[in-house]
């Protein structure tokens, strides 16, 4: 099988601090990965690394067989890559948004004016090419965000929770795109934090406190465990790393039932 | 300066110059900056920023009042220094005008003044000065005494004339004095060109700090670092719209310093324009540094104060750096801005050239080199 990506005892120290603690998986081309874990997990790290945004203090990481550390070129050029925060320029347009990072890719302005076309349609923005950017709501920034991560016809597509922060609607519609990308081909990496997300894609993997806890498809993994669902198995994978029960940490607040009466 | 190394892409360059360009026209005081501030700041300090003393008011309290009191009189006034603001008729008037702050200056002239005259005597007279403004009280001081000086040496000639003898006899000293390049010594003169220099460099450092850390607050330079781009396109293409903002800015309160305040350019313009364009470019690396040590715009404007003040300060543009004490006037040789001003001082009103000049602008490049080497090398750290 051929892999998009492929990472090798992928690990990241800060000073003493261990971010990612060599870590290994493989991601088929083609398919939608979701990355789950909780807030300082390492997820992000993970993906600037594969970016090349950060360089991995050691371990392997492979993106469209390229090494990302020695042909971080040529690995960028075949990713589109969507940051946590909206991370596009509020005060462009829509459309100066998109000639911005047709032109940092090198596209020549034949290509720009068809791709430009289709991602505003893509991404439902029809009518607000000359909107500025900073005046659309969150479900069109995240559209738009998209768009310009595909201008240059990226292989791989790394979203770090895209989805946060968007309504419902804009959720459903956002997801609907990343499928269809996938089904022409396009290989997607994903953070989310909503379960229902998750359990959409074709294998997802827990992160916790730096080290891949599981990987498998959802319906694998929810059988094995005999959770209910996904969400069921984030809690109790997060519980046996912390060794207690989330819900207990709360009794300890005394003084919410007013134990730390002085008087 | 831009080479077409290995790798480099025009097309990217141009997408970040382009880019850069539109988001200066879309905010409100980007463009405009570099026209109001050179409006404001050289009428402030072209009209407010006036170290001419003259028409101090002073309380004249004549005891004497006689003709001979009102000759001097008359010569006191006649200087333009002073204007009488109150005839008073005591002591306590005249020190609740000193007091209340509406008379600057106090000419006490005693009873027996014009009899002491008459007798060949002399006579003594009390000018009271206000020293809380220094320099008031300097002009006052100064003038004061050349106004009585030039009154006794009149008596004086006039009693040696008794005796039969002319002053052009005597033995005697004059001073012959010039003053060149400013015969008026007109404040604005010394401000006006200066400030053209400080307006380039406030203006310069201001918007491409600014620039820089605005990607980084808005994390828009995450998005960019996964990008093919390269660390030279991204720098470069940042930057050169702000040498045609800052450098419209020099030409434009350049313009106004030649036409409106009426000061030409003594020297050689081309020399100014190049030498203009090396402080544009050295301005724009400190900008580029101060970006370096900020994660938000707030930090990089309290990071500005500590650049800015000190240059306004220690430069020589207002206080001469001669008057400091050594220690803190050894300082302003760290502050690029004192080179450039010697540079515009010297062309447009000494009107020198590069063989006076050398030095400075030899000061200059190094400072030039040397910052935008460790601005480009903290930028690109920053950038990984």
């Amino acid at each position: 099988m051929e892999y998009a990506i492929s990472v090798e005892n992928l690990t990241k120290k800060f000073d003493s601090f261990t971010a990612v603690d060599g870590i290994s998986f493989s991601i088929p081309k083609g398919s939608i990965f979701g990355f789950l874990g909780p807030n300082g997990s390492g997820k992000s790290t993970t993906i600037r690394m594969l970016c090349g945004v950060l360089h991995p203090t050691s371990g392997k990481a492979l993106v469209m067989g390229k090494d990302v550390t020695r042909e971080t070129e040529a690995v960028r050029q075949s990713l589109g890559y969507m940051s946590q925060r909206f991370s596009l320029y509020e005060d462009l347009t829509v459309e100066e948004n998109l000639n911005f990072y047709a032109g940092v890719y090198g596209l020549s302005g034949k290509v720009t004016s068809q791709r430009k076309k289709e991602l505003i349609e893509m991404a439902n923005l029809t009518g607000k090419e000359r909107s500025l950017a900073g005046t659309l709501s969150g479900g069109w920034k995240q559209r738009l965000a998209l768009g310009c991560a595909l201008i240059h016809k990226p292989e791989l597509l790394i979203l770090d929770e895209p989805t946060a922060g968007v309504d419902p609607v804009s959720r459903r519609v956002f997801w609907e795109i990343i499928h269809s990308l996938a089904r022409q081909g396009i290989t997607v990496l994903v953070t989310t934090h909503y379960m229902d997300e998750a359990e959409s894609c074709s294998q997802v993997g827990f992160i916790l406190n730096g080290r891949l806890m599981d990987i498998a498809s959802p319906r694998e993994l929810i059988e094995k465990e005999g959770a209910k669902n996904l969400e069921d198995i984030f809690i109790k994978q997060v519980e046996k790393a912390e060794g207690s029960r989330l819900a207990g940490r709360f009794e300890q607040l005394g003084f919410l039932r007013g134990d730390d009466r002085h008087d | 300066m831009i080479k077409n190394r290995h790798g480099f892409s025009f097309k990217r360059f141009w997408s970040i110059i382009k880019k850069e360009f539109i988001q200066m026209k879309r905010d409100p005081i980007s463009l405009k900056l570099p026209f109001i501030m050179p409006v404001v700041m050289m009428l402030l300090f072209g009209y407010a920023v006036n170290t001419e003393v003259d028409k101090i008011p002073t309380a004249v309290y004549d005891l004497s009042s006689s003709e001979e009191s009102r000759s001097f009189l008359e010569q006191f006034t006649g200087s333009d220094y002073f204007v009488i603001y109150e005839n008073v008729q005591s002591e306590e008037r005249l020190e609740e005008l000193i007091k209340s702050g509406r008379a600057k200056a106090g000419l006490v002239i005693p009873g027996d003044y014009s009899h002491k005259i008459k007798n060949g005597d002399n006579a003594q007279l009390q000018l009271i000065i206000d020293g809380t403004e220094p320099t008031t009280a300097r002009t006052a001081l100064a003038s004061g005494q050349l106004i009585a000086g030039g009154f006794s040496q009149k008596y004086t000639s006039q009693g040696l004339l008794k005796y039969g003898i002319t002053p052009e006899k005597l033995a005697g000293l004059t001073l012959k004095t010039a003053v060149w390049y400013n015969p008026d010594m007109e404040s604005s003169k010394f401000t006006i060109p200066g400030l053209v220099g400080l307006i380039l460099q406030n203006i310069t450092i201001m918007l491409t700090a600014f620039a820089l850390v605005r990607e980084k607050e808005r994390s828009t330079i995450e998005q960019l670092i996964v990008t093919p781009i390269k660390p030279s396109e991204l720098i470069l293409g940042k930057l050169i719209p702000y040498i045609v903002v800052g450098y419209s800015g020099f030409l434009f309160s350049l313009a106004i310093c030649v036409w409106f305040f009426k000061i030409p350019v003594s020297g050689s313009l081309g020399l100014l324009l190049l030498l203009g364009f090396l402080f544009v470019y050295c301005s724009l690396s400190i900008g580029m540094l101060i970006s370096t040590f900020a994660k938000n715009q707030l930090q990089a404007m309290i990071v500005m104060v500590f650049v800015l003040l000190p240059s306004i300060l220690l430069s020589g543009f207002i206080f001469p750096r001669e008057a400091m004490p050594a220690a803190i006037g050894y300082i302003g040789y760290f502050i690029p801005l004192t080179y450039f001003l010697d540079i515009i001082r010297g062309i447009t009103l000494k009107g020198v050239g590069l063989d006076y000049l050398w030095q400075d602008a030899l000061a200059l490049l190094s400072f030039t080199i040397v910052i935008l080497f460790i601005a480009t090398k903290r930028f690109r750290k920053s950038l990984d």
